[in-house]
């Protein structure tokens, strides 16, 4: 596992999102509510990139007429076949027994932190007073 | 560098098909309405900018169900000079027709004249369709083949349309859709494939269009899925008309291609036919020989949207019935249920029957060398 410096934190509020390409994997990372998570930018359906997609809730039904509405911003939905996947945590709604789209773990850390290594960071200039996004693959 | 930042997002990397493909169905669109104007006379561009369009459907502006992405497309599709998906040849190569390795690409526009009330206005369309698809499409690219479009609720004029372009070698096939004012087979088409059978092209009947009825047998259903699983039952009814009409009697050249409808149920209606034919073919006689037989004989399909049973073997048992030689690989570009082609056909089927698939039967039926 190797830690790859994304942004600084203010480069990623609340609902934005970013692609990257790391190691010849297309990667996003999110920003949800304060939280941070990398999907694999590939949908294992079809190959589509998934994460180019809406960010939408996940419309579930208990009983006929009883709708519930949860994860507003949580799940990105395909561009292609509209697939459904959590963003959390990489699971599928259409098919969750076999699908999943690779979750990669996000963290901040501090500039102090990034400037000691050991992270790669080429395009991104580092300055210790900051916060940034990082993710482990 | 082992970090790029990118300003627009790109394509996904993916695993690209390997071997050349003929897409069967690749929908092409105008970036502006006026786009089509210079195919049009005068007159039109005034009727249309007073009276617009009047379709069969009544009230209705677009397609009567809401699509699962807009304009029923894939949303990375939109060309980046803007105009809506499908409307630019050199995205399309980009995006589609060159990582996808497409050798022969099959145009069906779906936004044409067909299902317009004026049949006059209806006709002027479809030829002007014809020639923009030349203009813009088939003259710019020699991968790219056009369907003749035709105003298809007046035979006669769709039949002359036909005639105009015979031999032309920017069309592969004459293209109807699935639903329509009268099922298919029924008299009033009958001039589309006496005209077709002699220019030697295929007639695709691609599914969608409005004729003013229900879009199921039963009325309208509630939702945009059950307008998706119905042009199954659309399609049935379409070729049983034109089996027990006995147009594959009267044509027994012509071929036919099913687009965008599946083919999981034809051996079932065949089966259903042929033993309804067994007993009820003195109302019928026309129908001189088993109704699977003509479907067997004349009828090829399009593969997209494939279907995925869970079990393979499933799949293997339908096209064993259908032929190998008889499917046609589509993509629906750029339709959000595109089919990737790595990903389309499972494990387990011979090279040559791979290649038949992909391209071999669309070559042969198309007549492309």
């Amino acid at each position: 596992m190797t830690k790859h410096v994304i942004a600084p934190v203010g480069e990623l509020p609340p609902g934005s999102r970013k692609f990257v390409t790391i190691d010849d994997r297309p990667i996003a990372i999110f920003n949800i509510k304060g939280e941070y998570f990398g999907l694999l930018n590939r949908c294992p359906h079809q190959g589509a990139a998934l994460c180019e997609g809406p960010l939408i809730g996940l419309a579930q039904s208990s009983d006929p007429g009883e709708i519930e509405y949860t994860k507003l911003g949580e799940i990105i939905r395909c561009p292609w076949h509209g697939w459904e996947f959590d963003i959390r945590t990489g699971q599928s709604y259409c098919d969750p027994r076999r699908f999943r789209v690779k979750a990669y773990p996000v963290s901040v850390e501090p500039g102090t932190s990034v400037v000691k290594g050991p992270y790669i960071a080429e395009t991104v200039k580092v300055a210790v007073e900051s916060d940034y996004v990082v993710v482990d693959l | 560098m082992n970090i790029q930042f990118r300003e627009r997002p790109e394509l996904a990397a993916k695993v690209q098909a390997k071997v050349a493909i003929a897409d069967c169905d690749i929908h092409p669109a105008r970036a502006t309405k006026q786009e089509l104007y210079p195919f049009l006379a005068k007159r039109w561009h005034q009727h249309l900018e007073t009276y617009q369009e009047h379709p069969y459907q009544g009230m209705m502006e677009g397609p009567p169900y809401p699509k699962a992405q807009p304009n029923a497309s894939r949303r990375d599709a939109y060309p980046p000079e803007g105009g809506m998906q499908g409307s630019s040849l050199s995205f399309m190569q980009k995006q589609h027709l060159d990582p996808n390795h497409v050798v022969l690409g099959v145009l069906n526009p779906l936004k044409t004249g067909q299902g317009l009330r004026n049949q006059d206005l209806a006709a002027a369309i479809c030829s002007a369709i014809n020639d923009w698809q030349i203009e813009k499409w088939t003259s710019k690219d020699a991968r790219l083949k056009g369907s003749i479009v035709v105003a298809n609720e007046d035979g006669v004029t769709a039949a002359q349309e036909v005639r105009k372009r015979a031999g032309d070698p920017n069309f592969v096939q004459v293209l109807l859709l699935s639903r329509n004012v009268e099922p298919l087979g029924q008299r009033r088409y009958w001039p589309i494939y006496q005209a077709a059978e002699e220019a030697g092209l295929p007639v695709g009947v691609h599914a969608f269009g409005f004729g003013g009825n229900p879009i199921t047998a039963s009325g309208w259903p509630s939702y945009y899925i059950e307008e998706m699983v119905g042009h199954s039952q659309c399609q049935q009814t379409a070729l049983a008309s034109l089996v027990l009409e006995g147009v594959f009697e009267r044509h027994p050249k012509l071929k036919m291609v099913m687009i965008e409808a599946g083919f999981g149920w034809a051996p079932s209606l065949a089966w259903r036919l042929d033993r309804n034919w067994e007993r009820l073919k003195s109302e019928v006689p026309h129908v001189k020989r088993r109704p699977s037989e003509y479907i067997r004989d004349h009828i090829w399909w399009t593969t997209q949207p494939m279907e995925d049973p869970e079990r393979r073997d499933h799949l293997f048992d339908v096209i064993d019935w259908i032929g190998w030689d008889k499917l046609l690989f589509a993509t629906d570009y750029p339709h959000w249920d595109f089919d990737d082609p790595s990903r389309v056909l499972p494990a387990g089927v011979s090279d040559a029957n791979r290649e038949a698939f992909y391209l071999g039967n669309a070559k042969k039926l198309y007549g492309i060398a």
